[in-house]
C-alpha cells in the first residue's frame, strides 16, 4: 500500500490523560490492540472550538452590555454548542464503517427533507436566503448537515464500483450527480450561494478523487460553467447576490452600502498588525463596526485583537486537522473511507477559504461561516461531527491494519 | 490485491493536498501583506472611524470697566443640537422627529431643517460649516422647561440633545455697543470647527479677539459604529480667554450715552434732522479712552445666539440710521471752529504774535469773492485770545490768505495750516484698539489734484449737461451745481487762496472724526503730548493674573510752545464763560469746575449746520478731555454744547447731579476682578 506520509508517526497526546491511555501507548504503534484515537485531529479541532468561543465572546460582549443582558450569553450558548458537537463527535468516532453507511441514507434524506422545510412557511429568513428552520427555541441550518450528509453520500456511492473496478463507472456517476443535485438546487432556492459553492467544489473534488475520467470531469465543469453563464443571464440571483458579486469586483464603489462589511472586515483585520490589540481590547470589535462579526466574520475579532500572529495560529490548526484529515483519506482501508475523508477535507478546506478569503478581500461576501470558531449551533456541530467521522474513518483503519 | 487495486489513485488524492496546501499559502500570503505590510494604513483607516476629536471651546474672556463692572460676560444658555448622524438613520431621515421638535421650540420646521444643511458651495444661508458627525446646534437660549421637554423624551426626540453653552450676556444693555462690538460665526475659510466658534467682528471683541478667546482643547473619544462614547483616549483642557479690563467708566459712559439721545432730541425738537451724533471722553494725561459712544446705537443682545435676518436688516440699512457704524471713530464731519486751535498755532508758528491786534472785519475779500465773517458781524480789532473767544473768521481768512500767497510765491509751497493740522493727528487714524477707524482727510494741494483726476470725467459731464433731475424740482440749485461742476472741471486741480481760507476755519474739504478732535484736544490741554488713545487697559487671565498692561503710547509732540498752548487754553477757558458757547454753559459752576472749549458750526450746502463742541477741564489743570458732535443738529452753541454740559456735570457731580467720578479721578490700580462672580 501507499501512503503519502510515509514514515511519519501519528501525532500523540501523551501525559493529560494519565495512567489510562485507552488508545495507545507511547512510543510504538498500537497495530491493532486496541482503537486509536487521532489526538492530535481531535486536539486541533477542540483547540479551534474553544479559540471561537472566546472570540465569539468578545464579539458579542459589548452589544450585550450595551443592551444591558448578560454580557457571557453567547459564550454560554456556544459552550454548549461546542458540548453538542462533541458528543457527536464521540458518537461518531466510536462507531465503525457499517453503522456510517447505515445512517448515511437517512441523514441525507433528513437533510434533504430540513432543506425542503426551510423553503416552506416553516424556514426563517435571515439576511436575505430562507436559510434557518425554527425548531421549539432551537435554530437549526439545514444546509450544515447537508454538507456532511452529500459527503457520507456521495463516499457510499463512488467507493463501491459494483463490479470491483478501479473507476467508478456511468450508471455510478449519474447516481452520485444525481445526489448531488437535489441539495445543490434546493440549497440554490433559498438561494445560499455560499453553500452552494462548497456543496459544488467538494462534490467535484470527490469525483476527481474517486477516479472519474478527466474527459467527463472536463465536461461536468464545462457544463457547471454553463449552467452559472446562464444563470447570470437568466437573472436567477437576488440582488442582493448580484450586489455582493459586483462589490466584489469593485469593492471602493459602495462603501457604504454592499461593500460595508468587505471594507469594515478589512480595515478591522488589517488595524491588528503583527500582535494585534490584545483580547477585548479592539476598538473595531469593541466599537460594533463589523456587521455579522460573531458568525461569519468571527475572523476580523481574531485579526484585531490578536494580530497576524492570532490569524496564523487559527490557519495552522486548521491546517493540521486538514493535514491529518489527508493522512486518514491516504490510509484508509477502503475507497469508502479515502473518499469520506477527502470530501471532508474538501468542503473544510473550501469553506475556510471562502471565508477568511471574503474577511479579506479575497472572495466575495457569500455569507459562510470559518469551521469550527464561527457561532452557530449547526456549523459547530457538523464540523465536530466531521471530525467523528475523520476519527471513525482512521480507527476503522487502524484494526484493518 | 483487489482491494489494493480498488484505491483511488494517489496521484488523485495528491491533487486534494494541493489544492488545500496552496489555498492555505494564498490566505496567509495575503494576511501577511494586510496585517503587517499595511497594517498601519489599515490602522489609521480603523481609527479614522473609531477616533474622534472633539472640540472643547473655551470659555471666552469678559470685558470690564475700569472698576472691574463688567460690560460683557458669559451666560450659560441650553442650545439644543441635533445629530444628523442618527436622523438619518430613522426610516423617513427624521422628518417627524424634526417636525415634533420643531413644535416643542416654536420655531419653523423649515429653519431647522435649513440650519442643518452641511454648507457647500451652491448651499444658502443658514448652513453648518462644521463637521456632519459633530452634534449641529439647531435652537440657542432656550428656555429650561423646553430643553427639559426634549431631554426627558430621547424616544420621542433621537439624536437631539440640549447641552448648557456659553452665550455673550450685556449686564449693561446697550451700553458701549460700538465699543465692545460682536460675535459672529468663523467663517474664515480652513478654520476646522466652522460654524461652533464665534469670533470678534468689530470693536474689542475683534481687536482683542486672540487673547479674549482664549485656547480651545481637544478631546479624543472612542466611539462605536452608533456614535456613543466608550472612552476617551486623551484629553487637552480648554484654556480660558483673558479679561480685559478697559479704561472705559460705565457711569461715565452711561451719562455720555443719556447726553447724547438728549441732545438728539432736543435737536430733533427744533426741527433739526440730528441723523447721527457721537462723542468722546479722553483722559488727557494718559490718552485712555474713558467713554466713547455714537447714535443711533443698537442692543448687542441681538447677536446672542445668531442673529435673525430682519434684525440685522435693521441694523445695516440706511433707513435705520445705520446704527452699527461706530460713528465716534468712523463719522467724519468738516471740524469747523473748533479747528481753529490748529489755525491759531500754525498763525503763532508762523510769525504772528498772539496778544497782536487783528481786524475782525464783517467780511474777507479774497479775489472776486467775499468770505463773511459767521453771521456777517464785525467784531472790531482783537488779540487772537478774543478771536478764539467770539470765533472771528476774517482773521483766520487774513492769515489764511497771506500764507497762502506765500506758497505761491515760494514755488515749493509749506503749507503750513496742513503740517500743523498733522502735527495735531489729523488726517490719519489715530491708532486707537478699535477696528475699522476712519483717517478723516487734511485737504492740500496734491489731495486737490489727485481728487481732480479721479472726478473730473464725471464732474465735466455734469458741467455739460446740468443736473436736469435737480432741474426739474429746483431750477435754482441745479444752476448753482452746474457752475460749480463747470469751474471744476477746468480749475478743479488748483489750489486756490480761497481753499487755504476755508480749511483756516476748519470748513470745505477738511475732515475729522470726533476721537482724532479730542485727542488733538487731549494734547492741546497736557501741554502737547500726542497719544494713540487706548480702550483697553489691561488682559488679566482667569487665575487674577496681569497678562498684558496697555498703555496708549505717545505718537508725538504738538510743535508748539509751551506759552502758546497756554494762551489758547487761556482762550477756551473764556468761551463758555462770555464766548459762543456762554448761552450753553449760562449758570454753570465754573468756580467748582472751570471748562474750557470751542464750538464748532459745520457748513454744508443744502444740510442743516453739524454742531460741535470739543473740551476740556479743569481748564487750569485738564484731567479729560469731552468732544460732541452733533450732525445736523444746529450750531455749536445750540446741540454739542448743552450736550458737552451735561456730561461734564455728570462726570464731576455738579448741578444736582450724581458724580460718575467724584472730584473727577480715576483709579490708579486695576480692579480686583477675583470678587466678581464669573
Amino acid at each position: 500500500m501507499t501512503t503519502l506520509s510515509p514514515g511519519r508517526r501519528p501525532l500523540r497526546l501523551r501525559g493529560p490523560v494519565g495512567g489510562r491511555p485507552p488508545f495507545g501507548r507511547p512510543g510504538r504503534p498500537a497495530f491493532g490492540r486496541r482503537p486509536r484515537l487521532d489526538w492530535a485531529l481531535c486536539a486541533a479541532a477542540v483547540a479551534l472550538c474553544l479559540l471561537g468561543a472566546v472570540l465569539v465572546w468578545s464579539a458579542t460582549r459589548p452589544r450585550l452590555v450595551a443592551a444591558g443582558e448578560d454580557p457571557q450569553a453567547y459564550l454560554k450558548r456556544q459552550i454548549a454548542n461546542v458540548v453538542v458537537g462533541l458528543a457527536l463527535m464521540t458518537a461518531l468516532a466510536l462507531s465503525g464503517h457499517g453503522a456510517l453507511r447505515a445512517w448515511t441514507a437517512p441523514l441525507y434524506a433528513l437533510s434533504c427533507l430540513g432543506l425542503v422545510a426551510v423553503l416552506t412557511p416553516l424556514g426563517m429568513t435571515v439576511n436575505g436566503s430562507q436559510s434557518w428552520l425554527g425548531l421549539g427555541g432551537l435554530r437549526v441550518q439545514p444546509s450544515e448537515f447537508a454538507k456532511l450528509a452529500l459527503v457520507l453520500g456521495l463516499a457510499a456511492v463512488l467507493g463501491d464500483p459494483p463490479d470491483g473496478g478501479r473507476r467508478p463507472r456511468g450508471p455510478q456517476v449519474l447516481l452520485a450527480l444525481g445526489l448531488a443535485a437535489v441539495p445543490l438546487g434546493l440549497v440554490m432556492l433559498q438561494p445560499d450561494l455560499g453553500t452552494f459553492t462548497i456543496l459544488a467544489v467538494t462534490a467535484g473534488c470527490m469525483l476527481v478523487v474517486a477516479g472519474v475520467r478527466w474527459r467527463w470531469i472536463a465536461l461536468l465543469a464545462l457544463a457547471g460553467a454553463a449552467a452559472a453563464a446562464a444563470a447570470w443571464w437568466l437573472e436567477l440571483l437576488r440582488p442582493h447576490q448580484v450586489q455582493r458579486l459586483l462589490t466584489f469586483t469593485d469593492p471602493a464603489a459602495d462603501p457604504q452600502g454592499a461593500g460595508y462589511n468587505a471594507a469594515q472586515a478589512l480595515v478591522t483585520v488589517g488595524s491588528g498588525g503583527l500582535f494585534g490589540r490584545g483580547l477585548f481590547q479592539g476598538d473595531q470589535t469593541g466599537g460594533r463596526f463589523v456587521p455579522e462579526q460573531h458568525t461569519d466574520f468571527v475572523f476580523t475579532v481574531a485579526g484585531e485583537e490578536l494580530g497576524f500572529a492570532g490569524t496564523m495560529l487559527i490557519l495552522l490548526l486548521l491546517w493540521i486537522v486538514l493535514r491529518r484529515g489527508l493522512r486518514v483519506a491516504g490510509r484508509a482501508a477502503s475507497p469508502y473511507g479515502t473518499l469520506a475523508a477527502a470530501g471532508i477535507v474538501c468542503w473544510l478546506a473550501v469553506q475556510t477559504f471562502v471565508n477568511v478569503g471574503m474577511v479579506v478581500g479575497l472572495a466575495p461576501v457569500v455569507g459562510v461561516p470559518l469551521p469550527f470558531v464561527s457561532y452557530g449551533g449547526s456549523s459547530v456541530a457538523v464540523c465536530l461531527a466531521a471530525v467523528g467521522v475523520l476519527a471513525a474513518i482512521h480507527r476503522q483503519d487502524a484494526h484493518r491494519l | 490485491m483487489r482491494s489494493l487495486s480498488r484505491r483511488p489513485s494517489p496521484f488523485r488524492l495528491l491533487l486534494v493536498h494541493v489544492l488545500v496546501t496552496s489555498l492555505f499559502l494564498v490566505l496567509a500570503c495575503r494576511l501577511w501583506q494586510v496585517q503587517i505590510l499595511d497594517g498601519d494604513r489599515y490602522a489609521g483607516a480603523a481609527a479614522a472611524e473609531h477616533v474622534r476629536r472633539i472640540t472643547l471651546p473655551a470659555v471666552r474672556g469678559r470685558i470690564v470697566d475700569d472698576r472691574g463692572r463688567p460690560l460683557v460676560r458669559n451666560r450659560t444658555a441650553m442650545t439644543v443640537t441635533v445629530d444628523r448622524a442618527a436622523l438619518g438613520r430613522l426610516p423617513d431621515d427624521g422628518r417627524a422627529v424634526l417636525e415634533r421638535l420643531a413644535r416643542v421650540l416654536g420655531r419653523p420646521r423649515a429653519e431647522l431643517s435649513g440650519r442643518l444643511r452641511i454648507c457647500g458651495p451652491e448651499t444658502g444661508r443658514p448652513c453648518w460649516a462644521g463637521s456632519p458627525y459633530e452634534p449641529i446646534p439647531v435652537a440657542e437660549g432656550v428656555a429650561e422647561r423646553t430643553a427639559l421637554q426634549i431631554v426627558e423624551r430621547p424616544e420621542d426626540f433621537p439624536g437631539v440633545a440640549a447641552v448648557p453653552q456659553p452665550v455673550r450676556e450685556y449686564p449693561q444693555g446697550g451700553l458701549a455697543a460700538h465699543l465692545l462690538g460682536y460675535l459672529a460665526p468663523d467663517d474664515t475659510p480652513g478654520r476646522g470647527a466652522g460654524g461652533t466658534s464665534l469670533v470678534g467682528r468689530d470693536g474689542l471683541e475683534a481687536s482683542y479677539e486672540a487673547d479674549l478667546s482664549g485656547r480651545a482643547g481637544s478631546r479624543e473619544i472612542v466611539v462605536d459604529s452608533t456614535g456613543q462614547v466608550l472612552r476617551t483616549l486623551r484629553e487637552q483642557r480648554p484654556q480660558a480667554g483673558a479679561t480685559l479690563v478697559t479704561s472705559i467708566d460705565a457711569k461715565v459712559q452711561a451719562v455720555v450715552e443719556k447726553a447724547l439721545e438728549r441732545a438728539v432730541e432736543r435737536a430733533r425738537g427744533r426741527g433739526a434732522p440730528a441723523d447721527s451724533a457721537a462723542a468722546v471722553v479722553l483722559d488727557v494725561r494718559t490718552g485712555r479712552v474713558v467713554a466713547m459712544a455714537g447714535h443711533p446705537s443698537y442692543d448687542p443682545d441681538v447677536w446672542t445666539g445668531g442673529i435673525a435676518q430682519d434684525d440685522y436688516e435693521r441694523l445695516t440699512g440706511a433707513g435705520h440710521g445705520s446704527p452699527l457704524v461706530p460713528r465716534a471713530i468712523q463719522g467724519q464731519w468738516p471740524p469747523a471752529s473748533t479747528w481753529k486751535v490748529v489755525s491759531t498755532a500754525a498763525a503763532v508758528a508762523d510769525g504772528h504774535d498772539f496778544h497782536g491786534r487783528y481786524d475782525c472785519s464783517g467780511s474777507y475779500r479774497i479775489g472776486d469773492r467775499s468770505f463773511r465773517n459767521f453771521g456777517g458781524v464785525a467784531h472790531g480789532t482783537m488779540d487772537l485770545h478774543r478771536a478764539l473767544v467770539v470765533s472771528c473768521d476774517t482773521i483766520f481768512y487774513r492769515f489764511a490768505h497771506e500764507m497762502w500767497r506765500e506758497d505761491e510765491r515760494s514755488g515749493r509751497p509749506a503749507e503750513p495750516v496742513q503740517r500743523m493740522a498733522r502735527a495735531f493727528g489729523f488726517g490719519a487714524p489715530t491708532g486707537v484698539d478699535l477696528p475699522g477707524e476712519a483717517a478723516g482727510r487734511v485737504p492740500d494741494r496734491a489731495w486737490k489734484r489727485s481728487w481732480w483726476e479721479r472726478t473730473r470725467e464725471r464732474t465735466c459731464a455734469d458741467a455739460r449737461t446740468g443736473y436736469p433731475e435737480t432741474a426739474r424740482t429746483d431750477p435754482a440749485r441745479a444752476a448753482y451745481l452746474k457752475a460749480i461742476a463747470a469751474e471744476n472741471c477746468t480749475h478743479g486741480h488748483v489750489w486756490t487762496a480761497g481753499d487755504t481760507a476755508n480749511l483756516s476755519i476748519g470748513q470745505g474739504d477738511v475732515l475729522v472724526t470726533p476721537l482724532q478732535l479730542a485727542r488733538a484736544y487731549a494734547a492741546l490741554a497736557n501741554g502737547g503730548t500726542l497719544y494713540s488713545p487706548r480702550v483697553g487697559k489691561a488682559l488679566v487671565d482667569a487665575d487674577g493674573r496681569v497678562v498684558r498692561t496697555i498703555t496708549p503710547p505717545a505718537t508725538g509732540r504738538l510743535p508748539v510752545s509751551g506759552r502758546t498752548l497756554s494762551a489758547i487754553r487761556e482762550a477756551l477757558a473764556d468761551v463758555p464763560r462770555s464766548g459762543t458757547a456762554a448761552a450753553a454753559f449760562a449758570g454753570f459752576p465754573f468756580d467748582e469746575l472751570p471748562v474750557a472749549g470751542k464750538t464748532g458750526t459745520a457748513e454744508a450746502y443744502g444740510e442743516k449746520d453739524t454742531s460741535w463742541f470739543a473740551s476740556f477741564a479743569p481748564a487750569d489743570e485738564p484731567r479729560f478731555a469731552v468732544v460732541v458732535v452733533v450732525s445736523e443738529g444746529g450750531s455749536g452753541g445750540e446741540a454739542a454744547a448743552p450736550a458737552a454740559r451735561e456730561i461734564w456735570s455728570g462726570i464731576y457731580g455738579l448741578e444736582g447731579r450724581r458724580a460718575a467720578l467724584p472730584g473727577g479721578r480715576l483709579s490708579a490700580r486695576l480692579p480686583d476682578l477675583t470678587r466678581e462672580a464669573r
